[in-house]
Parts: C-alpha cells; sequence; structure tokens
C-alpha cells in the first residue's frame, strides 16, 4: 500500500501546482456562503443549524465535483502518461486508489474551510453538533460518490470536457432521482419496484437521511458501495480502453 | 533475458503484431527497426506490460508478463514513444515520485536521484515545471525516469528521435555507457544509430520480422558493401571506366559527375571482393591524379528500403 500513499501524494500536489485548486476551493467556499445565506436564509431562519448550508451541497457537488474528477484519467490519457503509469510495477487498484483518495482528500480540504461557518453558528446560538457533524460525514460521503462516478467518466475520454459534461449529466440523474416528479415519471411506465430502485439510489434521499443527524449504516452501505462499484468499472474502463 | 515468443497483436481487422519472436540477453543492445506502422511501439508496449498480447507470450528473466506483471515490471526500464512526462512537476519532484514507486524511501531515495541526475546531466534542469524544459532535457528526465533504478532491461521507443546533433550522441553514448550489464532493445528511425549503438538489428515490416542480424550483415547485403568512389582530376572520363572495368574484381562502374575538371566513378566490386588496393593500382599505373579514394561499407538505408518495401507495408500508415 506504500504504492497507493506515492500515488496519493502527486495527485494531490498536482491539484495544488496548478491554479485551478485555488479556483476550486474559492468558488467552493463563495457560493457555499451564498447559498447558505441568501438562497437558504440562514439569518431569517433564526434557527442556530446548518440545514441551510448542507441542502444545498448536492447542487453545488453537482458542477463543482465534475470539475475536480475530469481530469484524472482524462489527462494522463491525453499526454501519454498513462503508459509510464501503468508500466510502473504498481497495481490497477492502487492506481485507482491513489488518485481517488487524492481527489477526495482535496474536496475533504474544501469542506474543512466552511468550518468558520460552524464556529459562528456556534457563536450565535447552540446548534445541535451532533447534527452539524453528521452532515459533514454525509457531505464528504456524497462527494465520494460523486467523484466516483466523475473518475470513471474520465477514464472514458481523453477531452476533459467531455469528461466533465458526462459526469454532471450521470450525477444530475444520482441527484434526482429522489424527486417526486422524476419517480412519477418513472411510474408512468415501469412497474413499483423500478421505482423504488431508482428511488434507493437518490443521493439527495440519502443524504437528507444522514444530515437528520443518524448516520444510517444503510446509508453509509449505500454510498461506500457506490464509490466501490464505480472505482471498480474504473478500473475496468483503463483495463480496457488502455490502447486508445 | 527477454525471450518474446510468437507474440500477435491486432487492433480490429489490423495486424499491428503478427507472431514477433526473438531474445534478448545480457551485454546486447537490439535495434529494433521498421518504417511508421510496422508495430515496433506495440510490440515493445506489449514487452513492457503496457497492452496485453492476443498471443504469444513474454518472459523477462524467466519470469512471464501475464502471470507475474509487477516482477517483470520491477525489473525493466522504460522510455515510452514520445517520452511522456507529468507536465506540472519539476524533474526532481518527478524523479522521487518514480524513485518512491520504485521502492526507495529517505534517504536512498535522494541518492537514487542524485545520482540518476549526474548521469543523465540534468542540474540545470532540476527546479524548472517539466512543461518549461528544452526538448534535450524533456529527453533526458524521461531516461531519467527509466534507469533510476538501474533495471535489468531497458526499453528505450525511439530515444533519439527530434533531439538535435549533440543531444543525440550524448543519449547514444549513455546508453552504450550501460549496454554491458543490461539487456537493451531500442527503437529508432536512425539507421547510422544501429551502426552506432546496437549489437544486433531486427527489422520489422507490417507487424512480422522480415531481417534478424547484426548492423555488420546489414551492410553486407548493401549494393555499396565494399564498393569504392573515387575522384580523379581529369577532363575527360573517356577511357577510365571500361580501364577500371577490366579490372578482374570489379564488377562494374558508374559515372557519378565529370565537370570542373574532376570525375567521380562508383566501383562495385565482384562478390565480396576487396578492390580498392588494385583501383589505385591502375591510377598510379595510368598516371591518373587520384584525389580521393573511399571504400564504403554499405548503405543501410538501401537495405532497409530493399528489406521493406516488399511486404504491404506500404499500404499502412
Ligand atoms: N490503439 C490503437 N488502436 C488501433 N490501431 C493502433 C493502435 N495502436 C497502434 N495501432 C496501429 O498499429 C500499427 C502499428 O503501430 P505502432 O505504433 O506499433 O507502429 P510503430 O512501428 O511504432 O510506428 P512508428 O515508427 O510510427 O512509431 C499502426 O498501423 C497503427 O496505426
Ligand atoms: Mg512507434
Amino acid at each position: 500500500m506504500p504504492n497507493v500513499w506515492t500515488i496519493f501524494k502527486r495527485e494531490l500536489s498536482g491539484y495544488f501546482s496548478t491554479p485551478i485548486a485555488y479556483v476550486f476551493l474559492v468558488i467552493f467556499v463563495v457560493l457555499s456562503g451564498v447559498f447558505t445565506f441568501y438562497v437558504g436564509s440562514y439569518f431569517e431562519r433564526d434557527q442556530a443549524d446548518l440545514r441551510s448550508f448542507f441542502q444545498f451541497h448536492p447542487w453545488l457537488y453537482l458542477f463543482l465535483i465534475p470539475a475536480l474528477a475530469m481530469r484524472l484519467w482524462a489527462e494522463e490519457r491525453r499526454s501519454g502518461t498513462l503508459e509510464l503509469l501503468l508500466t510502473l510495477p504498481i497495481t490497477m487498484t492502487q492506481a485507482v486508489l491513489g488518485k481517488f483518495l487524492a481527489a477526495w482528500a482535496f474536496s475533504a480540504i474544501a469542506l474543512l474551510l466552511t468550518l468558520p461557518l460552524w464556529l459562528t453558528t456556534n457563536y450565535l446560538g447552540n446548534p445541535d453538533n451532533g447534527v452539524i457533524m453528521a452532515s459533514y460525514a454525509g457531505s464528504l460521503l456524497m462527494a465520494g460518490a460523486f467523484l466516483a462516478i466523475g473518475a470513471c467518466m474520465s477514464a472514458l475520454t481523453r477531452n476533459q470536457v467531455i469528461a466533465f459534461v458526462i459526469t454532471a449529466a450521470v450525477c444530475l440523474g444520482f441527484v434526482l432521482s429522489g424527486y417526486p416528479l422524476v419517480l412519477e415519471f418513472v411510474g408512468a411506465f415501469a412497474p413499483e419496484f423500478v421505482v423504488e430502485a431508482v428511488g434507493s439510489f437518490s443521493f439527495l434521499s440519502h443524504f437528507t437521511e444522514v444530515s437528520k443527524g443518524v448516520i444510517d449504516v444503510r446509508d453509509l452501505v449505500f454510498f461506500v458501495s457506490l464509490m466501490a462499484y464505480w472505482l471498480f468499472a474504473n478500473a475496468g474502463v483503463i483495463e480496457l480502453k488502455k490502447a486508445e | 533475458m527477454v525471450e518474446i515468443e510468437h507474440l500477435c497483436k491486432n487492433f480490429g481487422s489490423l495486424k499491428a503484431v503478427d507472431e514477433v519472436s526473438f531474445g534478448v540477453d545480457r551485454g546486447e543492445v537490439l535495434g529494433f527497426l521498421g518504417p511508421n506502422g510496422a508495430g515496433k511501439s506495440t510490440t515493445m508496449r506489449m514487452i513492457t506490460g503496457f497492452l496485453a498480447p492476443d498471443a504469444g507470450r513474454v518472459r523477462v528473466c524467466g519470469d512471464d508478463i501475464a502471470t507475474n506483471p509487477l516482477q517483470v515490471k520491477r525489473r525493466i526500464g522504460y522510455l515510452p514513444e514520445g517520452a511522456p512526462l507529468y507536465g506540472d512537476m519539476t524533474p526532481r519532484a518527478f524523479l522521487r515520485f518514480i524513485a518512491e514507486i520504485r521502492g526507495y524511501r529517505g534517504k536512498e531515495r535522494e541518492l537514487a536521484v542524485d545520482s540518476v541526475v549526474e548521469k543523465v546531466n540534468l542540474q540545470p534542469a532540476l527546479e524548472k515545471p517539466i512543461d518549461t524544459l528544452s526538448k534535450g532535457f524533456k529527453r533526458r528526465v524521461g531516461l531519467a525516469q527509466a534507469i533510476i533504478h538501474d533495471p535489468e532491461v531497458l526499453v528505450l521507443d525511439e530515444p533519439t528521435d527530434g533531439l538535435d546533433p549533440n543531444q543525440k550522441h550524448e543519449v547514444r553514448t549513455l546508453i552504450k555507457g550501460m549496454a554491458k550489464e543490461k539487456a537493451i532493445i531500442l527503437s529508432t528511425h536512425i539507421l547510422e544509430e544501429v551502426d552506432a549503438v546496437c549489437t544486433r538489428a531486427v527489422i520489422i515490416s507490417a507487424g512480422r520480422i522480415v531481417s534478424d542480424s547484426t548492423p555488420a550483415e546489414l551492410l553486407a547485403r548493401s549494393r555499396f558493401h565494399n564498393a569504392v568512389s573515387i575522384s580523379i582530376r581529369a577532363n575527360t572520363v573517356d577511357g577510365m571506366a571500361e580501364a577500371f572495368r577490366a579490372l578482374p574484381a570489379v564488377d562494374s562502374v558508374e559515372v557519378l559527375e565529370a565537370k570542373d575538371g574532376c570525375v567521380r566513378l562508383q566501383l562495385f566490386p565482384a562478390g565480396d571482393a576487396a578492390i580498392a588496393a588494385a583501383v589505385s593500382e591502375l591510377a598510379r599505373e595510368r598516371n591518373w591524379a587520384l584525389e580521393e579514394l573511399h571504400l564504403e561499407r554499405g548503405r543501410l538505408d538501401d537495405v532497409f528500403r530493399d528489406i521493406t518495401s516488399g511486404e504491404s507495408a506500404q499500404s499502412r500508415g
């Protein structure tokens, strides 16, 4: 596993060697603020909690995470370094994990930068910190799931823009699949169990559950297995499409 | 040390590599030649474990790459075509990364990086982003990456491609310096390079091996092998060609040029005969002022063209 760590370090420092990292972090923090205070009416609600902050995370991630994930493999493919990487004495699993974990750690850093919001809330009132902690954990898990999808899509192409668009589209599907509107639409032509299956894949409903303050094993399993699935697919895609 | 048996790789209906077999031992530098699209890079990608062959197998020091890829990859140093590198890193950071993957830690890692930097003369570029380096330095980073762990087997895909003559010379010197204790496979389009560094030349065309011999043997197949070209100060060629052709060892004579009081002739020997002595003897007898006499070893590009144009090679990319 030291190889995973080595790849992780290279990948993470790669984020910071370009302005993308800082742009990303600034946009994330600023948008979090905008959503929380303006759209989410943090003050008007007059409640000491971060609901108005977290409820927008799925939407924030929808376009920020694909931006984070798009270069993971597409860039390796474009520059030809994929050949370099995969002829080093490492396994595919190590390469996939190292890269994914680096991107995930980066999104964790972005989340960490919103901690002042938590502190402010504590200063202004008496929030349920357990709920907030669970929400942070849920948000991180959701980011991981988005990222795993993004990593897999990035492996499909050498074009980062294409990777971005496909990832955003697939993620949108996962977010929306919990909405009644979507479920009704699916229910119009599909049997009940399909509707339930579609609904159960919703990031939104799982995330909402977690951010109520209880980390249910089912939600945990949902996000973790989703990550495992997409990373597995990621390795498969690379293996199959190496030559192109 | 490297054994390749009946290697095949298809891309759709295209047989990119077709029944390629050869072996390379320690101390050998195998030059891998062939026209564009012959399948050199594809073969090298299979040897280094990037692509899986459709049939056949690759063994390095007894380990099969299909069943024991990590063991094989540890033993190989590989410079892919075009020397791809992580452009946003500095050479130092990049080489540290490679060294770490190759199992060097802490002080050992720094030692490995320092010694390879020394070997390829990379000091002036060490702290600049790779993207900003000249082609020569980039190639050196690529080479450094391939030899940092002192591998037993070195696979270099067009290591001197696109370099200026000085850089080419340096890279060749580097390769020759390592040749003794390694098995080296390098691909190239530069035929003089084969002559300069390789102990063996394998020519492949349309995915198949069409020739496997030493550079000297290749040269011997040239029409120009042992041919002699001469310049004589004279105003007319009359009689000269006939006189030379009359020599028993001379097979044929071509007049290359006759102007400005200087005649240039190309004399081809009959078989493998050495004709230089007889030619200069005759010139002296006739009182022809011999300005230049040059013995040719052979022309590789001629041989190369002969060997590779017979195949269906022209139709491919
Ligand atoms: N990933 C791929 N998909 C489809 N065809 C490919 C692929 N890689 C190579 N080819 C084809 O296989 C053939 C051999 O290619 P290869 O790159 O091995 O040639 P090469 O001998 O290295 O040529 P060059 O001297 O130009 O580097 C070519 O016709 C090429 O177009
Ligand atoms: Mg090639």
